[in-house]
C-alpha cells in the first residue's frame, strides 16, 4: 500500500497517541481515586479514635 | 516503603517521555516507506516491549513469591501483570490502528506479530478469574504465582514465534547485526522505550504504595475493632 497522504496519516497518529494518554489518565485517576479514599478512611479512623 | 524514589521517578518518566515525543516528531525522519503513519511505532513498539516485560517480571516476583512464602511478592507479581495488561491492551489498538492507516484492515488473521501478541494477552487475561475466584488469600496468592511463572515462561515464545516466522512486516529493530533502524529513528526509538520503562515502573510503584496503604489500613481497622 502507497504511504498516505499527511492530513490522513495525521488522524492515526493521533488517535494511537490519545489511546495510550487516555488509557494512562484512566489509569491515574483511578489509583488517585483509591488513594483519596485511604486518605478519607484514615481521616474517619482518626476521628473516632479521638 | 514502596513510595519510596516515587517521585524522582515520575520526574525521570516524564522527562523521558517528553524527550521522546519532541524527538517522535521533531527529529526522527518519515519513513520512507509508510511516510508519517510510521510514527505509530514510537510508541507502539515500546509499549509491546515493556508489556511482554512486565509479564515475565509478574513470573520472576512468583517464583521469589514460592519460594519466600512472602505474600508482597505475590502482590509485586499481580500489579506487575496488571499494568501489562492495561499497557498489551493499548498496543492492540495501536497495533490495530497501524494496520489500518499501513495495510488497508484492522486486523490481519495471518500475521504472527499480532496473533502471537493476542494470544499471550488473552492468556493473561485469565489471570483475573483465577485470581479472584480463589478466597483463601494465601491459596489466592500460591495459584496466581504458579500462574504468574507458568505464563511468564510462554511469553518469550511470543518473540521466537515472531522471529521464526517467514513475513516480517514489522521493521526488526534489536536484532544482533543492528536491525534496520537509521540512526535518528533508532535514538527516537530507544528513548521512547527508556520513558515507557521508567513509566511502567513510576506505575507500578504508585499502585504498590496506594495497596500497601490500603492494607496498613485495613490491620488498623482490625486493631481498633479489637480495641473496642
Amino acid at each position: 500500500m502507497p504511504a498516505l497522504p499527511l492530513d490522513e496519516a495525521g488522524k492515526y497518529v493521533a488517535a494511537s497517541y490519545v489511546v495510550f494518554v487516555a488509557l494512562i489518565l484512566i489509569y491515574v485517576a483511578i489509583i488517585g481515586a483509591k488513594i483519596a479514599r485511604i486518605e478519607r478512611q484514615i481521616s474517619e479512623l482518626v476521628e473516632d479514635d479521638e | 516503603m514502596y513510595s519510596k524514589g516515587l517521585a524522582p521517578l515520575a520526574a525521570a518518566a516524564a522527562v523521558t517521555i517528553t524527550t521522546a515525543l519532541a524527538l517522535v516528531f521533531f527529529y526522527a525522519p518519515n519513513d520512507a516507506d509508510q511516510g508519517f503513519v510510521q510514527k505509530i511505532f514510537y510508541i507502539h513498539v515500546p509499549m509491546a516491549i515493556v508489556a511482554l516485560c512486565g509479564f515475565v517480571a509478574g513470573g520472576i516476583f512468583g517464583i521469589r513469591h514460592l519460594r519466600s512464602g512472602d505474600r508482597s511478592w505475590d502482590m509485586r507479581s499481580y500489579v506487575a501483570i496488571h499494568l501489562s495488561i492495561i499497557l498489551g491492551l493499548a498496543v492492540l489498538i495501536t497495533g490495530s490502528i497501524w494496520a489500518k492507516a499501513s495495510w488497508g484492515h484492522w486486523w490481519l488473521w495471518d500475521e504472527p506479530v499480532l496473533v502471537s501478541f493476542l494470544v499471550v494477552f488473552l492468556l493473561y487475561c485469565v489471570y483475573y478469574p483465577l485470581r479472584f475466584s480463589i478466597e483463601d488469600p494465601d491459596r489466592q496468592a500460591r495459584y496466581s504465582s504458579v500462574f504468574a511463572i507458568t505464563a511468564g515462561a510462554f511469553v518469550p515464545l511470543n518473540f521466537i514465534a515472531v522471529r521464526l516466522a517467514e513475513k516480517y512486516t514489522h521493521p526488526r529493530v534489536l536484532s544482533q547485526t543492528g536491525g534496520s533502524l537509521p540512526g535518528e529513528m533508532r535514538l527516537t526509538f530507544l528513548v521512547a522505550l527508556l520513558g515507557m520503562a521508567l513509566l511502567f515502573v513510576t506505575l507500578w510503584k504508585l499502585e504498590l504504595t496506594a495497596k500497601h496503604a490500603s492494607m496498613q489500613l485495613k490491620r488498623l481497622r482490625n486493631r481498633a475493632r479489637v480495641a473496642a
